[in-house]
């Protein structure tokens, strides 16, 4: 009798208990299965993509159809279509967001503001392919060609264009970091320098703004490495499929700079390209694999640093309001 | 223009007494004050416009791309139908009968403009990579802010965040070339590129943006709650699906939500993998065309105000209508859960 | 910190770019814009040429048949690649603009109807592919095959090639719904090389060295009899399609603002020559009749 009584709750204790263990191996199990997952799918790239990286894969240019040879317009192709595109966002992003944090009362323009920068971060990055080609090519090119007399200098896929596309892109993940790195500095920092005497711009320029770089750099990386890993906003607007030379222009005929009036080849793009449209997909797979894995490593790093970059910034910000 | 100066300063923190220095040096009349003070002053004037009008820039764009694509996709509406956006009656000369077909089929005798195939495929690359990755995100995200040590939160979520960063042509590629022949040898399908293949590279990128919901909103769950739970005797799995995961469930499902608007949403992989015919079909082992991927295939070669060109427009804009509400939706969602943890 | 970022960037890109920069030729500048179909052939014959003649420059960009026609009636190129005939329409345009285009065939190219080397087909005739591709025969037993259901792939709607398959074997009918459409004639070879129950269509050069992917054979009609548009030994078939004995072929074509003269009209001469047409026989193009 007693036994049998004593048995139930141990029973039940024990079904809990089972349950327990059950549960948590499910939820390390929905944990871990896709980081496995995703661990799986680089490690094929970098086991199928190492052996074609060398230094001439880097530096030299595709050639016999794309069959042979680099990548080194793609990257070239990347890193400035980048440059170009964090030199439109970067100020306007910023700019945005010391207005928000700094100026605006809050009120119905911060939120209208904040809205947008919701919503732009959410539309498809397809529509802003759609719109930059609608927009900045057909109906901002045409017209500037048609008032300049440029012939077809504006109203075509360029560079230009395909780097303000994808500015405002990334617009919002600027503006949202810079936000968080201007809130993360102390109120009290502004009140003594403003009861130094200093005006409102001093204080941003000399005392916030030094304190919320470290943010603010995070932000602009972030934003690079999404901005050279995204295709869809410039298939339409300046990818190039193939270039025999790069898009440079010489400046008075002499200083070579990046030609923003030009197409480009472009890693991502290339990708595509290589797998859907090239000569021969199946011979060409280990430079699509090796172009894949410099495309992973160049979004990984930049990421990796913006993530380290964070936390830093965090810790040491952290110290400050502690003092 | 001073109160308005002052005013980003919090209002309690100043009043008009103890006005920064300058301003009051100025007032004693030093001339070569005045003068700095002016040049600071219409410096400060100029440095507000300018960033004001940075964010001033953000809303245009937003709005130019709401007008611009409405403006065009309505163009489309002066030469065709709006019936012709479900289907089109048209005489097939082969079995010589009328035919109602939904089909887009923009190059064509007949052009067809059916938006139900793309709508079609477009929920069934979406619909089937959110379960899934609301699955495994909702649990990696419960395993981050309930069960993980802070030690391996600290290696797992940035891991995460990685991962989010792989540039979706990459997961295409990698579905296209490796994943898709063993997935069709595993579900014996009949086409090899269909909804499910995109279905999974697209989880891949839904997956983290709901991960990071979740655990942000499972964490804004207050300790008390848990700890009242615990004190009436409940175990962690029964803290956590009796007590955290309800009092989080808006979060949960804005996660969800704003998951699905990025499924949605996602072109390269689409493009890549589901084999682009445009059925209507609820199969999801069928080969289908994203609205997305529409626009992608054929914006390439579209000639400038045809017809096709406002068609594309039309159907960038039915994307941004249903991204643009599911967002909103989310947002209500998260400000009414901020409000209610607040109280 | 941020400025001094910023300008090692430049910096470090400015570097690279005077490394590869290429030198920059005195003389005349020939700009080539059009079809990417065409773009990679443009740019061989462009080495090649500029290697014989220094003193020339070419350039050569892609961005699609319609581009380089669109170019050529603003008048911003010297040259327009199409692999597509110039519509009666664009024609209009570029004489309102002050353009009398003119039409340079370069080189014909041979599309294959291709299957899974698995597959026991060998060859359709015209009216079996349009039954095919329109959706009117879809199991493999109607053509002699196994009994499976056949899965369809074509090129993208924008695409030349798909235009003109389906005004010259379908007869301007519309595909069937259930035709897959990919990006480009090389997803097509590898959809076909891993599906046994795949047929598709392209340029016949893409699908030579494919592996397991079979070339049909082409039949005009029941009476006559299949012609494959490549040899026994495996290369392109300049014979068939030069004598219209295998039946899908078309021509790649230049287009000029004016009748060519001075460099361009030695350009071009030199492309229509035996040189010129050798190198579309290394790219995998046909070259024209009469060239060797």
């Amino acid at each position: 009798m007693t036994t049998a009584l004593l048995a139930i709750p141990n029973l039940q204790a024990r079904r809990i208990n089972v349950l327990e263990a059950v549960f948590m191996a499910i939820l390390h199990f929905l944990a871990y299965l896709p980081v496995c997952a995703l661990v799986l799918i680089l490690g094929k790239i970098v086991h199928s993509g190492i052996g074609v990286i060398t230094w001439e894969f880097l530096t030299q240019a595709p050639v016999e159809g794309m069959t042979k040879g680099g990548i080194f317009p793609c990257i070239f192709g990347t890193l400035s279509i980048t440059l170009l595109m964090i030199l439109i966002a970067l100020p306007i992003g910023v700019g945005a967001a010391i207005y928000m944090v700094e100026y605006a009362k809050e009120g119905v323009w911060v939120r209208v503001i904040r809205a947008a920068v919701n919503n732009l971060a959410g539309i498809p990055s397809v529509v802003f392919g759609l719109f930059g080609m609608g927009f900045f090519i057909l109906f901002v090119g045409h017209h500037l060609d048609e008032v300049l007399r440029t012939g077809l200098l504006f109203g075509k896929p360029c560079m230009l264009w395909a780097a303000a596309t994808l500015a405002i892109l990334v617009l919002p993940v600027i503006i949202v970091s810079t936000e968080e790195a201007l809130n993360a500095v102390p109120q009290s920092h502004r009140s003594a320098s403003m009861a130094l005497g200093a005006t409102k711009w001093q204080t941003i320029r000399d005392v916030v703004l030094p304190q919320a770089k470290g943010g603010i750099l995070t932000g602009a990386i972030l934003a690079i490495s999404r901005g050279a890993g995204e295709t869809a906003p410039i298939l339409f607007t300046g990818c190039a499929y193939f270039l025999p030379r790069l898009p440079i222009v010489k400046l008075f005929g002499i200083i070579p700079m990046i030609n923003p009036m030009d197409q480009f080849m472009e890693l991502s793009y290339h990708i595509f390209i290589m797998a859907t449209q090239s000569t021969n997909a199946q011979k060409t797979m280990p430079i699509q694999f090796g172009t894949t894995l410099v495309l992973i490593s160049l979004t990984f790093f930049l990421n990796l640093g913006a993530i380290l970059l964070r936390s830093h910034y965090r810790k040491s910000l952290g110290q400050v309001t502690l003092q | 223009m001073m109160a308005q100066d002052i005013g980003w300063l919090k209002p309690p923190l100043v009043d008009s007494s103890s006005t920064p220095s300058i301003y009051r040096m100025t007032r004693r009349g030093n001339l070569s004050q005045l003068l700095t003070l002016k040049t600071f002053r219409a410096g400060e004037w100029i440095v507000e416009k300018l960033l004001a009008a940075a964010g001033m820039i953000s809303i245009l764009f937003i709005a130019l791309i709401f007008v611009f694509l409405f403006k065009e996709a309505l163009q489309f509406f002066k030469t065709v139908s709006p019936m012709d956006l479900i289907g089109k009656w048209v005489y097939d000369e082969y079995d010589e009968k009328w035919v109602f077909k939904t089909m887009w089929q923009a190059i064509s005798s007949v052009p067809k403009y059916s938006l139900l195939p793309l709508l079609c495929g477009s929920f069934l690359v979406a619909f089937p990579s959110t379960v899934i990755s609301a699955v495994f995100g909702i649990g990696c995200g419960i395993y981050l802010s309930e069960v993980a040590s802070d030690k391996t939160r600290e290696v797992l979520k940035p891991t995460l965040e990685l991962f989010a960063g792989i540039p979706s042509v990459v997961i295409g590629f990698f579905m296209l070339m490796v994943a898709a022949t063993p997935l069709q040898d595993i579900f014996h399908t009949k086409f090899r590129m269909n909804a499910f293949v995109g279905a999974l590279g697209v989880t891949i990128v839904a997956f983290p943006i709901i991960v990071t919901l979740v655990e942000d909103s499972l964490r804004a769950v207050p300790k008390a709650l848990r700890e009242a739970s615990y004190a009436l005797g409940a175990t962690r799995w029964q803290t956590i699906w009796r007590t955290t995961l309800p009092a989080a469930i808006s979060g949960v499902s804005a996660a969800c939500i704003l998951g699905f608007g990025r499924a949605l949403g996602e072109t390269m992989i689409v493009l890549m993998v589901t084999g682009n015919a445009a059925l209507v079909t609820g199969n999801v082992f069928s080969t289908v065309r994203s609205l997305t991927a529409n626009i992608a295939a054929e914006m390439g070669y579209v000639e400038h105000q045809s017809e096709h060109y406002y068609a594309l427009f039309l159907v960038g804009a039915v994307l941004f209508v249903i991204t643009f509400v599911l967002n909103i939706f989310a947002e209500i969602i998260l400000n009414r859960m901020r409000r209610k943890l607040r109280m | 910190m941020k400025a001094n970022l910023i300008s090692k960037l430049v910096m470090a890109v400015l570097a690279m770019a005077m490394t590869f920069t290429p030198a920059s030729f005195a003389g005349r500048n020939i700009t080539v814009t059009g079809s990417d179909t065409i773009v990679i052939m443009g740019q061989k014959w462009a080495e090649t040429y500029m290697m014989e003649h220094p003193e020339v420059a070419i350039q050569v960009t892609g961005g699609g048949s319609g581009v380089g026609i669109a170019a050529l009636i603003n008048g911003t190129t010297d040259a327009a690649n199409a692999s597509r005939k110039i519509k009666d329409k664009e024609i209009e345009k570029a004489k309102q603009a002050g353009y009398y285009p003119e039409e340079h065939k370069v080189a014909l190219d041979s599309l294959a109807v291709v299957v899974n080397s698995g597959n026991p087909v060998k060859e359709l005739t015209l009216k079996q592919l349009m039954g095919i591709f329109t959706g009117r025969i879809s199991n493999w037993s109607e053509v002699g095959g196994e009994s499976a259901p056949i899965i369809r792939y074509s090129r993208e709607s924008s695409s030349g090639t798909y235009q003109f398959f389906k005004e010259f074997v379908m007869k301007n009918q519309d595909y069937a719904a259930d035709c897959q459409t990919l990006a480009g004639t090389s997803a097509i070879a590898n959809a076909i090389s891993k599906d046994p129950n795949g047929i598709a269509y392209g340029g016949a050069a893409y699908f030579l060295s494919q592996p397991s992917v079979k070339i049909l054979s082409v039949k005009k009609d029941d009476k006559s009899t299949a012609v494959s548009p490549i040899t026994a030994d495996g290369r392109v078939d300049y014979e068939a399609a030069w004598s219209g004995a295998y039946p899908i072929w078309r021509y790649l074509y230049m287009y000029t603002p004016f009748k060519p003269k001075g460099e361009l009209k030695a350009y071009l001469d030199w492309i229509k020559g035996p040189e010129g047409q050798k190198i579309v026989e290394e790219i995998g193009y046909v070259p024209l009749k009469g060239s060797r």
